[in-house]
């Protein structure tokens, strides 16, 4: 293979990329720094107030509960999704009819938009005209996800689980698919029980392709904002208002510039400090048991 | 260690069918006698990896019966088999040390760690990994990798056969000597029935005792390394073997005069006539010709090229249009461009239809 | 495990039931929804799909959706493209560190920039305009773009790229004529995703519109606060939302079969 030539005319070509961007990130990103050291009167007065919006910030009540909370809901959706996505891609079909059929069923919900999936799970969970909260209702169980924070959250997951799950199944799957033949040929021969089939080739074998399904889901989980505001919309009360939730409250709702954006910065930073430990972390794990030697 | 049959076997991947070609594996009988060293040699698509994979399970021939020691083993799965099967790219175990990639297949049946042990040093020993022996095997080059493969299918002592599909494809050239070397070590320390699966006719023929040569589903020759050489069955046998290969050229035949290209050749034998639809050629060795100064006796030829191999030369030679191999001494040297070409004519066999014929004596 | 099939159906039945219950939804009008609870429409009606296609403030939504996402997937794939060419083909000063800050935009919380964009989106006039959403949804479709047509164009080798400027291609006609077929999935592949992406983005579209741009997602969640809600009409945009989804997935399958193959996505 040619190595990659040296020529910084390669500019030129990335440069609407990196323009484009450049507006819609830097900008953007400058004006929200710009905020979140100053203080207004009103009437686009602005005063220099240091980092007092982030002082008050790590002592916000709010936002610790919301930073909690938004810990909590990342967590549960990625010990569900990640084995369970892993299960369903070990039982799908590798050829036949079944194929076309479970790859394109299983991105239908991917597709939907995000406020259509709030909607389908907001009228699915209701006791008069939805699915399940009337068969729950007639089953004799106590569900309204608009007054019980617990039905809340059993609600918002169980849709996350519905929406996103797909992702990591077609991940996993197209890691699945790229083993040889020959590994379960040995393994056969070799007497392999199924699990160690599991463990000694097939997960190793899928290490990538799950690495970024988990970056992914952490993420996005980590940022979610459409789904739980149409189906709750942060209640009741304020038991499901995610950070993205309480963010857009107190930026557009309340306008509280100042204070939004130093949350704005602390989120962001978090989502990418979280992002680079759990990449290393897991490329770490990847490391030991591939590459190095020749 | 058994013997392995077998019998009528014929195999299609599309299933019972009245189509011969739909056949993979036409119908065929073969016997494997426990302990010796065979090769199935044959190029890519002829049948061979399939076969291989009915011996040992992975496929479940469409009809026939394969039998252990003339236990029916045809419906028995893999692991029951007591079979090992090396493939063409190493196959180990990624997070595994090579101890214990060596070890699983005794770990799996149950074998306790003071059996597993001994046996693991033993065997890395003998295939020069001792010094890795704790390393993670994916750190390991190609060729070290397949020696892992190799012995996790040497471990088990009371393996029926092992086979091997193509196992070099991936090792470069100057270790492929040593591993084949280890091979046939290998096969005198542990006596194991090996069956090895090839398109390289060198790695055929120096590892085994006998050869199986097979073309588009079918066997054409079965027979020691010798054999296939002097009296190919198969003109593919005859043109597959040796480098270059048997030239092979159409004729005439009559009783046991050959008429190639208008020349007349006398042969040794007496052939029957043959029917006019019959595809009838004459095959000679590029090693049992010779070349003479022109005009002498001989069928008048052109010299095309002469190439130094270094301990002989290949000259390539036109008879009229049609061209001839023959295998020179190193130090002979031909001036000019016409010469003639002499038959050996106790080397010379006569194909019909691709098959050998034999003669009657005069 | 002959019952391994169960695990995918059972999964596959889950998925498809709630779809189910909106399209039965979307065929009963508001005050059957009310009083029966039934499996399947009692009394089939298409009126609710008949009051979107005829209300112009329902299915000027979906205009407007459709209008930003084509022209994001434009931009994205047609800017993308060189960028992606760049990196795959050239190295030059700061080539990783820019790759690295573009797959960063991904990872920022649109609800950050909601505001910033639009103060930003106002103050030059853009406010509520299809191409203030599409090029918002740039930040996180370009990086997306690039990412994936960076994997496809690498494994082209070189080699195809020499032998055109040899035989005498500028380079444009090089990239038209030759390589641009050979990525042809991996094209499939980005504007897929950059569909996708952009579609079901609600929170920066609706920030940054108000009448003239509005799309679905806003128009639908505007319902949801109004009184004296009708689920049949909502039911019936939310089925017709799936729709372009279920086309896009259609054409594209066979590219994202290859596309998953190359082992990139």
């Amino acid at each position: 293979m040619i190595a990659k030539q040296t020529n910084q005319k390669a500019w030129f070509m990335v440069l609407p990329v990196f323009l484009v961007v450049a507006f819609s990130a830097v900008i953007p990103l400058m004006t929200v720094v710009n905020y979140s050291f100053q203080d207004t009167f009103g009437n686009n007065q602005f005063f220099w107030v240091g980092i007092d919006w982030f002082k008050d910030l790590m002592h916000s009540e709010r936002f610790h509960d919301a930073f909690l909370r938004q810990l909590l809901f990342s967590g549960i959706i990625l010990m569900i999704e990640v084995p369970l996505g892993i299960f369903i891609a070990l039982a799908m079909p590798k050829k036949g009819w079944g194929v076309p059929v479970c790859l394109i069923s299983m991105a239908l919900p991917l597709l939907i938009p995000w406020n259509v999936v709030g909607t389908i799970w907001q009228i699915f969970g209701r006791v008069d005209i939805g699915l399940l909260g009337h068969s729950l209702a007639s089953l004799g169980f106590d569900y309204n996800y608009t007054q019980e924070p617990i039905a809340a959250w059993i609600t918002i997951i169980v849709m996350d689980v519905w929406h996103w799950t797909s992702l990591v199944v077609l991940l996993a799957y197209a890691g699945l698919c790229s083993i040889p033949d020959a590994y379960y040929q040995a393994a056969k021969i070799d007497g392999a029980s199924r699990l160690s089939v599991f463990r000694y080739i097939q997960l190793p074998k899928m290490q990538r392709v799950l690495l970024i399904a988990i970056l992914l889901r952490f993420m996005d989980s980590f940022m979610i904002y459409t789904e739980p505001f149409v189906i709750t919309g942060g209640g009741p009360g304020n038991s499901t208002t995610f950070m993205s939730i309480d963010l857009v409250k107190m930026a557009i709702g309340q306008f509280d510039l100042g204070p939004a954006a130093a949350m704005s910065l602390v989120y962001f930073l978090v989502i990418l400090l979280l992002s680079w430990v759990f990449y290393t972390v897991m490329s770490n794990i990847g490391e030991e048991s591939s590459n190095g030697g020749a | 260690m058994a013997n392995i049959t077998l019998k009528e076997i014929a195999h299609s991947y599309t299933g019972y069918s009245d189509n011969p070609d739909d056949y993979a594996l036409k119908k065929l009988n073969l016997t494997w006698r426990d302990g010796g060293a065979y090769a199935l040699l044959g190029p890519s698509g002829c049948g061979k990896t399939t076969l291989l994979n009915i011996i040992s399970g992975l496929l479940t021939p469409t009809s026939g019966q394969v039998l252990f020691n003339d236990e029916d083993v045809t419906h028995l799965p893999t692991e029951k088999r007591n079979i090992a099967q090396i493939f063409q790219f190493p196959v180990i175990y990624d997070t595994m040390t090579v101890f214990q990639n060596l070890a699983f297949p005794l770990k799996n049946r149950g074998r306790t760690k003071t059996e597993i042990e001994p046996r693991v040093i033993q065997l890395a020993n003998m295939l020069g990994l001792e010094k890795d022996l704790y390393t993670k095997a994916q750190h390991l080059t190609a060729d070290a990798k397949q020696k892992i493969s190799l012995g996790r299918g040497l471990i088990r002592q009371s393996v029926n056969a092992i086979l091997f599909d193509e196992p070099l494809t991936v090792i470069d050239p100057q270790l492929k000597w040593e591993l084949r070397s280890q091979l046939k070590y290998l096969h005198k320390q542990f006596g194991f029935t090996m069956i090895y699966v090839t398109h390289d006719q060198t790695e055929a023929l120096t590892f085994a005792d006998e050869v199986i040569v097979m073309y588009e589903g079918e066997i054409v020759q079965v027979g020691t390394p010798e054999a296939l050489f002097e009296r190919p069955a198969h003109t593919f046998v005859g043109y597959f073997i040796g480098s270059p290969g048997m030239n092979i050229a159409p004729c005439e035949l009559h009783g046991n005069r050959a008429v190639i290209e208008g020349h007349e050749i006398t042969l040794d034998c007496s052939y029957r006539e043959q029917p006019a639809s019959a595809k009838v050629e004459v095959g000679i060795r590029p090693e049992y010709l010779s070349l003479a100064g022109p005009g002498q006796a001989g069928l008048p030829v052109k010299i095309v090229k002469v190439d130094d191999i270094g301990r002989h030369k290949i000259a390539r030679v036109a008879l009229n249009s049609r061209e001839f191999h023959v295998v020179m001494p190193e130090l002979a040297s031909m001036t000019g461009d016409q010469a003639s070409l002499i038959f050996d004519t106790a080397h010379t066999n006569i194909y019909v239809n691709d098959h050998l014929i034999a003669g009657e004596q005069p | 495990m002959r019952w391994k099939w169960l695990i995918p159906a059972i999964y596959i039945v889950f998925l498809l039931l709630p779809i189910y219950w909106l399209v039965n939804m979307s065929l009963k009008n508001n005050d059957e929804i009310l009083s029966i609870f039934s499996l399947w429409p009692q009394n089939l009606t298409f009126d609710n799909y008949r009051v979107i296609f005829t209300d112009s403030s329902w299915y000027s939504g979906y205009i407007n959706s459709m209008i930003y996402v084509s022209i994001n997937v434009l931009i994205s794939v047609t800017f993308a493209l060189p960028a992606a060419y760049a990196f795959s083909r050239y190295s030059f000063v700061g080539d990783k560190h820019l790759f690295f800050w573009l797959l960063t935009n991904r990872m920022a919380p649109p609800a950050v920039f909601a505001l910033p964009f639009f103060q930003l989106y106002s103050s030059i006039g853009l406010f509520d305009t299809h191409i203030a959403v599409a090029i918002a949804h740039c930040l996180f479709n370009l990086p997306l773009a690039v990412w994936i047509l960076e994997g496809f164009m690498s494994g082209i080798p070189k080699e195809i790229d020499e032998t055109a400027f040899v035989d005498g291609y500028s380079w444009i006609r090089f990239f038209i004529k030759i390589f641009i077929p050979n990525i042809a999935s991996g094209i499939g592949v980005t504007a897929f995703f950059c569909f996708m992406f952009s579609w079901v983005e609600l929170l920066l579209a609706r920030t940054l519109t108000a009448v003239n741009a509005k799309p679905i997602s806003a128009i639908m969640t505007r319902t949801v606060s109004a009184s004296g809600l009708d689920w049949g009409v909502l039911a019936a945009a939310g089925v017709l939302t799936i729709l372009p989804g279920v086309l896009v997935i259609w054409f594209v399958r066979n590219h994202i079969a290859k596309g998953f193959a190359l082992g990139r996505v």
